[in-house]
């Protein structure tokens, strides 16, 4: 297995905060990694540096072959790697269906096209796809609602279809499942389940250990911005070092 | 079924059309059916919907399109002076002069986006009222304001042998004298032409990532979309659009002046964006419609017409409501203005189109029929 996304000593302060020490992160194609830490550990710190919404103060992050430090976000998203965020960063006002035409638009016309006489009720392909993508995470009935209107939950499933629309090479979760219901997060577990037989490699955060041990090949834990462990899920479970730091306060009660 | 029908585009044009051509028909009744008044409404609302292009779709508020619409002006005022009368050469010079335009002060101002954004388009307007106004004398004639003149060379024309005859020559569209009703039924083919453009634009995928920026432009980012060529072209268009108004202002009357760049000139085109709807695409046209045409009625009125419409109450009230009244007429029919504005902001924030699509929902909804809420809006 090749190594898709390389990233290698990253550090970032903020001030005097060290969100991230020394980072050393590799994932293997088609593999689902997760990484789970604490609250404040650094988490989505670290995706933002792979995305480019935050530059690392050093440190290399290697794509495919590519280092993507100090690229610009919408390369990024050209190049392969995908984000969905945590908190919905949907278009409110536009429709659902709308919300996830536009992910696909970028992906058919590249990060600037001059189209102005085109016909969006022609564009059936694009709209055929897009139904299909909200099929996937069960939100077709709802395709002429306002995406404002919708519950957080739903939110999070439109971000996801958003995200899968692009059929990216890495795609990056952070926290899929936060504010759903048992039954939707069941339901999202086993659409990331059907994803990865398709090939596609995601970087999952999440807090929710049950979402995490279902789809985890492997883990890193992320702890006041270092890596303290890295393994299977087995290896992960037993790890002294992550018992104390995260899941022992589980195991005191 | 109407919303249905108007989704296509043939159908809105004809209407659309239909309803422009016969303006001077159905405007008769309420006093507007005088070609100098019809032009205008022609004229600002070319001016209003490239506006919206920029304002409606991305969100981003320009308080210096009055620079392209007196580029736009200075242009076709050369290009009588020194080519053709011919209004078509005019027209197509002020297009790509106020493109030109646009696009550098476009490329500057739009590396920042909300109120900065804003201000530096005020900043370049004003500079560009300054400009013209005493720097560029040479080209603009200051203060007097740029006219023809007997002595023009116009070369096409000469070359043609169009003879001099007494007096100032005429913009003429190929013979065709551009004043009176023919004047404005060459605005409203333009004005046609300029709603089917934005029409397309409006239902394309290019105007719908226009509407994604000014939802959530920093998810169009991580989304793969270079928003700043997006920002620039919809920026320069509605520069263009302003060219076209500028151009035809000077083909009804063949004389610009550094006044038609000032802020308030800008200032006017938000106006009427906001009162008929910002981001619909008849919005625009119906603030057009109801600013220039209260302004055509109010500014007209004084003292003394006051008196004559206030007669039936008794004498001392009559003075009264007249003395009151009076302040926001004539020159101060802006007081009237701001009044309207207000109100509408205030109860009707999406502008009278969305108290139009509110009583057609209310209707349709009694009816029992089918609202559709993702439609296009007109």
């Amino acid at each position: 297995m090749s190594i898709i996304l390389d990233i290698n000593g990253v550090n970032k302060t903020f001030g005097g905060l060290h969100a991230l020490s020394d980072i050393q992160l590799k994932v293997e194609e088609g593999t689902t990694h997760a990484i789970i830490g604490p609250n404040g550990a650094g988490k989505s710190t670290l995706l933002n540096c792979c995305i480019g919404r935050l530059i690392p103060d050093d440190g290399t992050v290697t794509f495919n072959g590519h280092n993507m430090i100090g690229m610009q976000p919408y390369d990024i998203n050209h190049a392969g790697m995908v984000r969905v965020f945590q908190t919905p960063e949907i278009f409110p006002e536009l429709t659902l269906l709308q919300n996830v035409m536009i992910p696909a638009l970028a992906k058919r016309d590249g990060t600037f096209k001059f189209n102005p006489f085109r016909c969006m009720r022609k564009e059936k392909a694009l709209h055929e796809g897009a139904m299909e993508a909200l099929a996937d995470v069960g939100l077709e009935k709802f395709y002429d609602q306002h995406a404002g209107s919708i519950s957080r939950g739903d939110k999070r499933r439109l971000e996801l279809a958003m995200g899968l629309i692009q059929n990216p090479s890495l795609l990056l979760l952070d926290e899929p499942t936060a504010g759903m219901a048992r039954h939707d997060t069941n339901q999202t577990i086993d659409l990331l389940k059907k994803i990865k037989e398709r090939g596609m490699t995601k970087i999952i955060i999440e807090h929710d250990m049950h979402v995490v041990f279902s789809l985890a090949d492997r883990i890193s834990v992320l702890a006041q911005g270092r890596i303290i462990a890295s393994g299977t899920p087995d290896e992960i479970r037993e790890d002294p070092k992550v018992k104390e730091a995260y899941l022992g306060e589980a195991e005191d009660e | 079924m109407m919303n249905l029908s108007l989704k296509n585009n043939m159908v809105v044009m004809l209407i659309f059309s239909a309803v422009v051509l016969t303006a001077p028909l159905w405007l008769d009744p309420i006093g507007a059916n005088y070609p100098d008044l019809l032009q205008k409404f022609a004229i600002f609302g070319i001016f209003a919907i490239g506006y919206n292009i920029l304002f409606g779709l991305t969100g981003y508020l320009s308080f210096g399109h009055a620079t392209f619409l007196g580029v736009g002006s200075y242009t076709a005022v050369w290009s009588f002076k020194l080519f053709t009368m011919n209004v078509v050469p005019a027209i197509i010079f002020a297009i790509i002069i106020a493109g030109v335009f646009a696009l550098a002060i476009g490329y500057i101002s739009l590396r920042r986006s909300g109120i900065y954004f804003s201000i530096l388009t005020l900043a370049f307007a004003q500079m560009s009222y300054s400009l013209a106004y005493s720097v560029l004398t040479p080209i603009t004639n200051g203060e007097t304001g740029l006219q023809l003149s007997i002595q023009d060379p116009r070369y096409i024309d000469a070359m043609a042998g169009v003879a001099v005859k007494e007096g100032l020559p005429s913009t003429n569209l190929f013979g065709q004298l551009m004043s009176g009703y023919s004047g404005f039924y060459f605005c409203a083919v333009m004005l046609i032409i300029g709603f089917y453009v934005s029409l397309k634009i409006f239902r394309s995928p290019y105007g719908l990532k226009l509407i994604a920026i000014k939802s959530n432009q920093n998810r169009m980012n991580y989304t793969g979309f270079n928003t700043r060529p997006y920002l620039l072209s919809a920026f320069v268009i509605s520069g263009m659009y302003a060219g076209l108004a500028g151009a035809l202002m000077a083909v009804t009357d063949p004389l610009a002046g550094a006044e038609r760049m000032q802020w308030t000139a800008s200032g006017e085109v938000v106006l009427m964006t906001i009162l008929g709807g910002v981001g619909t695409l008849v919005g625009p046209l119906i603030g057009v419609g109801i600013i220039k045409y209260f302004e055509n009625i109010f500014s007209a009125m004084n003292e003394s017409v006051l008196h004559e419409i206030f007669n039936f109450l008794p004498q001392a009230m009559e003075n009264i409501v007249v003395s009151v009244t009076q302040h926001f007429v004539g020159e101060g029919w802006h007081l009237t203005l701001g009044a309207l504005f207000m109100l509408v902001v205030i109860f009707l924030p999406g502008g009278i189109m969305e108290g139009i699509t509110n009583i057609i929902r209310f209707v349709k909804k009694k009816l029992g029929m089918s609202v559709d809420e993702s439609g296009d809006t007109l």
